[in-house]
């Protein structure tokens, strides 16, 4: 038979090419792609946050970069605003008094109805006291010019100026054409009334729908009045400043604030009158340099960041002169010359662990050694810098041992056969090529220090300070710690200027980073 | 058989001068081992190994892979010290003195004893800094011009001269595999040694440079006593006058090359070079 000639037997069928390996094949497929998309799908929820992030304290910030001042054409009487006389000009910088007196004669001058319906008191908080603070230390610059009529700029109430921005309250503007109101006298008070409802029908048909207590202001030029309500099938309206015959000289435009009068921090005749100043072109909306260039204050409208800022610069001084000497030199004895032995061990453990102590323990020991037993002075950078760089030395040390492994053995070897010594090996040759790495440990461990809150907190950095400190000895505050503080101010104002103090530790962060980023790219050395 | 019958030579510097069965080196005694035992922890590596190794020619070691000859060649410039777990007992002399007495410093013994790697490993510096950096921490030049002579000579003697010599202070890195061992073998004489070791200097190049690096230990040989581990038979045939064959730690035969290659004594060794293991 042929069959016992030629092999019947046909060759064993693939493992890899029947029905089974094909379905294998597609599972193993989508299992790939499933992972993948596992892993997409991960990096796009980080980056939505991250966007979200960015985008929520950015458009907070962008709120306090910027603000409005009030411009003043003040008449500086040496009276009041030298009462010392004009040689003195310490006392003229700090005559806050005075300069405020003249702001406020100003506004009484400008807006005589304020007095007549004795509401000053509501004029006067249109510009807080210490925001004449600027004008008199010009002045004091300059006194020759006391008894000249000068131009001066002060910044607005943080609350009218979050009204400026639309932070207060929802707001509605409706324009309403040419109105003319008719002026009834009743005994001594003059009421305003408009015919019909014909011109007012879009804004009582609006404001019907919404919540009592909403506030309708009618402005044309700088002539403003209030909407009181129906009355015998007329409207009737109160004049909160400017005159009812220049109505006549400007459309009008009506605008429907739902919010009542009694939960807002800003009056119906604040709004008024700074609305007048606006139409006037006295109020401009201006680049905030005081938020850079002041220190802390109990006003949002003039607190500024710059002496949190040197604090913050003492303290990463210090941080620094603790922690990369002392983790340079750790990490090349641990690594380059002790034996191992249990006791090396038992230390490298111990390093380990105390990179992960929290951050607040670490305030403590300070506040118990430094502050209590070395009595070194509270509040004070030198100690924060001390706490900080006792934070970031296990770190620093990590980082540089990662980097003195990294450089390889055979660059030592290379070095010992030519006859250096060890010292000489590791100087020459070892810590040169691990520069890079300790350098971009040391940055990226400076940066998480500056970021540190809990352990400032422990040793007092937490005081109010309106003063830029002059060396690490002084009181200061930091810029993290500035943040908590002003997160729990309790007026509105806050809240922007402390997105806005994030966006400056943000930035610092971000260029702290991208100069580790910088000097691994540009030391690094390839062999 | 045992190499270290101390027989006198030429007294006042070799006091162990080895004369194997039968053929008188061409060249006094350089360094003598003399029961060497090392130890990895508790695992011993090399086993009671003596042997001389004379001036002014090539030595290799061969064996296979794990033998101890690496191990035994770091002995002689006491490399084995940086290895924690390392232990050498015995004693090794150069010109008669004992390496690891204890006024001999290791680092001085390390200038004496040049070494060359089995991967060629520049310093990541210019090609005139690598060469120049041994003769500077040893204060050999005193100027500039000493030291610029120093590197033209070391890199000449390295045959590297030629190829280099307009780019100087581009780094030793950019050089190709044979150049950068090359430039290791410039950096290793330009501190004048008396002894280079090669640890298989030839493993990681092509055999354009292999043969390169051949023709240059053949010219070194004038000067200096070269020790040379390698896993090519036909290398070790080619460039050295004397050969140990190394095999589990203990030396199983040392003599002229020719003898080895062409009769060994040792069944072992006849099985190795035909190629019957390792």
């Amino acid at each position: 038979m042929t069959d016992t000639i030629t092999n019947t037997e046909a060759p064993a069928p693939s493992q890899f090419r029947d029905e089974a390996a094909r379905k294998r094949l597609k599972k193993r497929n989508a299992a790939e792609q499933r992972f993948k998309f596992y892993g997409m799908a991960a990096i796009g929820v980080a980056l939505a946050f991250l966007v979200l992030f960015v985008f929520s304290i950015g458009s907070q910030a962008l709120t306090a970069f910027s603000h409005h001042k009030i411009r003043f054409d003040l008449p500086l009487v040496a009276e009041t605003v030298a009462p010392m006389g004009v040689g003195d000009t310490a006392a003229i910088a700090e005559n806050v008094s005075g300069f405020h007196q003249l702001v406020r004669e100003n506004l009484a001058r400008r807006f005589p109805e304020a007095a007549a319906q004795g509401r000053e008191r509501e004029l006067n908080d249109l510009v807080t006291r210490l925001a004449v603070l600027p004008m008199a230390r010009t002045t004091a610059e300059n006194p020759g010019r006391i008894g000249e009529t000068l131009t001066y700029f002060a910044a607005l109430s943080d609350d009218l100026d979050l009204y400026l921005k639309g932070a207060v309250a929802p707001e509605r503007r409706i324009s309403l054409g040419q109105i003319s109101f008719e002026q009834v006298r009743n005994g001594d008070s003059v009421s305003l009334r408009l015919p019909g409802s014909g011109a007012f029908l879009p804004v009582s048909n609006y404001v019907a729908g919404v919540i009592d207590g909403t506030s309708v202001l009618l402005q044309s030029g700088p002539n403003i009045v209030l909407w009181v309500g129906p009355d015998n099938g007329y409207q009737t309206f109160d004049l909160l400043t400017g005159s009812v015959e220049g109505f006549a000289d400007a459309p009008t435009r009506a605008r429907i604030i739902e919010l009542p009068e009694s939960a807002r921090n800003v009056s119906d005749r604040q709004i008024a009158w700074t609305l007048a100043l606006k139409e006037e072109g006295r109020i401009t909306q201006v680049f905030n340099w005081a938020l850079l260039t002041n220190a802390d204050s109990t006003y949002p409208e003039i607190a500024g960041v710059l002496a949190a800022i040197v604090g913050s610069l003492f303290t990463m001084l210090i941080t620094a002169m603790i922690a990369i000497p002392v983790g340079i030199s750790a990490a090349l004895y641990l690594e380059e010359y002790a034996p191992k032995n249990r006791i090396t061990d038992l230390i490298e453990v111990n390093i380990n662990n105390l990179a992960a102590v929290p951050s607040i323990v670490f305030g403590l020991l300070g506040a118990a050694v430094f502050i209590n037993f070395l009595s070194l002075p509270r509040s004070a950078p030198l100690v924060g810098g001390l706490v900080l760089g006792l934070l970031t030395l296990p770190t620093m040390i990590i980082a540089s041992r990662a980097a003195l492994r990294a450089v390889p053995p055979s660059i030592r070897s290379a070095a010992l056969g030519v006859g250096a010594s060890k010292t000489q090996t590791v100087l020459h040759h070892v810590l040169p090529l691990a520069a890079p790495g300790i350098m971009t440990g040391a940055i990226i461990g400076m940066a998480r220090a500056l970021g540190e809150t809990a352990p400032l907190l422990l040793i007092g950095m937490v005081a109010f300070v309106a003063e830029v400190p002059a060396g690490p000895t002084d009181e200061a505050t930091a810029l993290p710690v500035l943040i908590f503080k002003w997160s729990t101010g309790a007026e509105r104002a806050w809240e922007p200027n402390t997105a806005a103090a994030i966006v400056v530790l943000l930035t610092f962060m971000v260029l702290m980073n991208a100069l580790a980023v910088f000097v691994r790219r540009r030391f690094e050395r390839r062999w | 058989m045992d190499e270290t019958e101390n027989t006198g030579g030429t007294p006042l510097i070799v006091p162990l001068t080895v004369e194997p069965a039968g053929e008188a080196p061409a060249q006094p005694t350089k360094v003598g081992c003399d029961n060497i035992n090392v130890y990895y922890g508790d695992k011993q590596a090399i086993f009671d190994i003596s042997m001389a190794i004379p001036e002014r020619s090539v030595t290799s070691f061969i064996g296979p892979s794990g033998c101890g000859k690496s191990t035994f060649l770091r002995c002689i410039n006491r490399m084995n010290d940086t290895i924690e777990t390392a232990r050498v007992e015995g004693k090794i002399f150069i010109d008669g003195e004992d390496v690891n007495s204890h006024h001999i410093d290791p680092v001085l013994l390390r200038s004496r004893v040049g070494m060359v790697f089995q991967k060629p490993n520049p310093f990541p510096k210019s090609i005139y800094d690598n060469i120049a950096y041994g003769p500077r921490i040893h204060g050999f030049a005193s100027s500039r011009d000493d030291l610029d002579e120093i590197v033209e000579k070391s890199l000449t003697r390295a045959g590297l001269w030629q190829e280099v010599k307009d780019r100087l202070t581009r780094p030793g890195t950019g050089l190709s595999g044979g150049q950068q061992q090359r430039l290791c073998i410039a950096r290793a004489i330009a501190v004048s040694p008396e002894v280079i070791l090669m640890d298989e200097p030839c493993s990681a190049l092509d055999p354009i440079a292999t043969a390169r690096i051949e023709e240059l230990i053949d010219e070194l040989r004038e000067r200096f006593c070269i020790v040379i581990v390698t896993h090519s038979m036909q290398q070790a045939a080619r460039v050295s006058q004397r050969t140990a064959f190394f095999h589990l730690g203990k030396l199983v035969e040392f003599g002229d090359t020719e003898t080895i290659f062409t009769n060994p004594s040792d069944n072992r060794t006849q099985a190795y070079i035909t190629g019957r293991f390792g």
